[in-house]
């Protein structure tokens, strides 16, 4: 158990960021992809178009620290309804789950209950973004 | 000299990379090449505008994004919109739409009429356009990926309520190039796609030739990070792609060039972006006389929407982007465009609703009925400062375009992901500068409210009855079309595809025969295949 953690608090986190439903804003996505880099992060990108099954395979096949979401068309509460059980049948309810774009506040309470705690809705800061990641990685 | 002067005298430069000096003076106009290109608006090289008399004769046409739900939902919000004076319409189809897809697919659940309208028919585009009369009413289609298929349909609802198609104006956004570096809706992959956007272009040249069957988008290039000159740059750049492949085709320059339209963005410094259109005016006419061969001055013309874009309205104090519009839309009226928009104060949070787009409205007819902006032509021309930058945007563009064919070429860099890379790479260095308060922005980094308000718009709601009416409806149409016909236009547009036929004529027999969105990119896929999206940071 010890040198399992001390190899966890040593090694890059992981973070898999990507573009849920048919959404094509890009830029945002990009941006965070870049700051989290920067900030010594390795980050998959998965590009546009992603089906819940997609990411909950992709979230386990890389073995993430971070499944990150950017949802700008305003169908995030529907895609995160169908993501929760995907990642829960493959027990990724321990990594975090993080969530950016144009997010209404009266989302968030139904984006915390899915499961989604970092919630960054247009006007969040990247320094905010990175802090909350390093902060939360268990 | 002391701190206050040293202080005062730090260079400035534009967003597009030219240093802004404190004062301009003829010596400033001469040594930026002079006047040679300034001319007379409605002659060569058109850089004061592309008519005689601009808006003394005829103001802007004003075209706010529309669309929301269900055909019929839409029509109600048209009309609307027509009866507050809007003089144009501008169509927002849903994420579905955009892509291809039915709105019975399982990929379009929650996306039904979420951003825009649905179309799954013909029988939408019936409803859609209800009692609006197409001839006083100009209708722009903002769809990409399926632009092919919408054009189509247009042209079809059109000729069925008795319209003829050959004297029919409007405009589709048709611009692929511009969709794999911002906004996403591509459907196939870079080749067959620019082959498509040709497609349309050579079917329109022919049977609808008053209608713009592309308005190639510095729009959404901006936004997804470019520079003020690049935007006007790479916009050149993919419309050249698309006119030598119509060229390659056999057609002359002076065929169809005379019904390419533009889309660009207006944000940031006023007198860049001034610049920015009355130097790409001149260029873009420069290129098709002496690049193409263009004789008819309406090949020559750089026509356009110059929108208010979203780029530039922030999150945060949204009613301050009432008045950010109203600086892009005088800055539209000082710039010479035929068409304006404006991205609505409540864009960062939502679609317009209608008191939000009305407001975007009223901005553009201030202009015209209180401000004086319609009386004289290019009222900014002989300013040295905005002579001396119109010579300066131009060069910057011509120097973009070189670099661009130097690198191999457009649809090179763009297959590639390196002008996304590029773009990308921009806009994340612009997010540093505005958070570290280089880059100023009002409400964001400077005069911050103490509390801001947590729910400062009322949105557009969402109806989830929308998608239960929109599929009950396809099911109508299914049921009751002949399908023998379907089956039989389907092969066609497919042995057409393959074959490398222009598709309009069997997309129009298909759309006729009222085929889905979904059957007939369907079919097309199976010929052309899926893009790939090159990943690259």
């Amino acid at each position: 158990m010890m040198a399992q953690k001390s190899v966890s608090t040593t090694r890059r986190i992981k973070v898999l960021l990507a573009k849920p439903g048919l959404d094509g804003h890009d830029q945002g996505a990009k941006v965070v992809v870049r700051a989290l880099m920067d900030a010594g992060m390795e980050v998959i990108y998965t590009g546009l178009r992603q089906t819940p099954e997609a990411v909950a395979r992709m979230a386990l096949d890389e073995d993430v620290d971070v499944i990150a979401l950017s949802s700008l068309a305003g169908s995030h509460v529907p895609f995160c309804t169908k993501l929760k059980p995907l990642l829960e049948a493959n027990h990724l309810q321990d990594k975090l789950w993080v969530i950016g774009g144009n997010l209404p506040a009266q989302d968030h309470d139904a984006l915390r209950r899915l499961g989604f705690t970092g919630i960054f809705p247009t006007g969040s800061k990247l320094d905010g973004i990175v802090d909350y990641i390093r902060e939360h990685v268990k | 000299m002391n701190d206050r002067a040293k202080e005062e005298l730090k260079p400035v430069a534009n967003e597009s990379g030219i240093e802004v000096k404190p004062l301009y003076t003829a010596a400033d106009v001469e040594a930026s090449g002079g006047m040679a290109m300034v001319g007379q608006p409605g002659e060569y090289p058109f850089t004061r505008g592309i008519h005689r008399l601009m808006y003394r004769k005829q103001p802007w046409t004003m075209r706010q994004y529309a669309g929301f739900g269900n055909p019929a939902d839409t029509n109600r919000r048209f009309k609307y919109l027509i009866a507050n004076g809007q003089t144009g319409l501008n169509v927002a189809f849903d994420l579905p739409t955009q892509i291809g897809l039915d709105s019975d697919d399982p990929l379009a659940a929650g996306e039904i009429g979420r951003v825009g309208m649905s179309v799954d028919t013909l029988r939408d585009f019936e409803v859609a356009f209800d009692g609006i009369d197409l001839n006083k009413i100009t209708v722009s289609l903002t769809i990409n990926g399926a632009a092919a298929i919408l054009i189509a349909m247009y042209l079809a609802m059109a000729e069925k309520r008795g319209y003829d198609v050959k004297q029919l104006r409007g405009t589709a956004q048709n611009d692929i190039l511009k969709e794999f570096i911002g906004r996403g809706t591509w459907i196939f992959p870079v080749e067959p796609s620019i082959r498509l956007v040709g497609d349309t272009i050579e079917y329109c040249a022919e049977h609808a030739p008053k209608y713009s069957p592309v308005s190639v988008c510095g729009y959404h290039i901006r936004e997804s990070g470019a520079n003020p000159a690049q935007e006007m740059a790479y916009a050149f750049c993919i419309a050249k792609a698309y006119a030598d492949d119509v060229i390659r085709r056999g057609l002359h320059v002076d065929e169809f060039a005379g019904r390419l339209s533009y889309n660009f963005n207006i944000f940031g410094n006023l007198f860049e972006q001034v610049a920015k259109f009355r130097a790409g005016r001149s260029l873009w006419a420069k290129i098709m006389k002496e690049q193409y061969n263009a004789e008819k001055p309406g090949s020559m013309w750089l026509r356009m929407i110059a929108a208010g874009g979203g780029g530039g309205l922030t999150f945060e104090q949204p009613e301050v982007n009432i008045v950010r519009g109203a600086y892009y839309a005088l800055i539209s009226a000082l710039s010479g465009t035929q068409t304006m928009a404006l991205c609505s104060y409540d864009e960062a949070y939502t679609i317009p609703t209608e008191y939000s787009a009305r407001i975007s409205l009223r901005t553009m007819q201030l202009l015209i009925e209180e401000m004086g902006l319609t009386e004289t032509v290019d009222p900014l021309g002989g300013s040295f400062y905005v002579e001396t930058l119109t010579n300066q945007m131009r060069q910057k563009m011509e120097e973009i375009m070189a670099e661009v064919d130097a690198q191999g070429g457009i649809v090179k860099l763009v297959s590639e992901g390196a002008i996304q890379s590029k773009v990308s790479a921009q806009a994340y260095k612009m997010q540093r500068d505005i958070e570290s308060g280089k880059f100023r922005k009002v409400g964001v980094n400077c005069y911050r409210n103490e509390k801001e308000e947590e729910h400062p718009v009322e949105f557009h709601p969402y109806n989830e009855e929308d998608t239960r009416v929109q599929i009950a409806g396809l099911d109508k149409v299914r049921a009751e079309r002949d399908p023998a016909r379907v089956t039989q236009a389907l092969a066609r547009l497919s042995a057409d595809a393959f074959a490398g036929r222009n598709v309009m004529p069997a997309l129009v027999d298909a759309v006729k025969a009222y085929a889905t969105v979904g059957e007939m990119t369907r079919e097309m896929v199976k010929i052309f295949g899926r893009y790939q999206e090159p990943i690259r940071f």
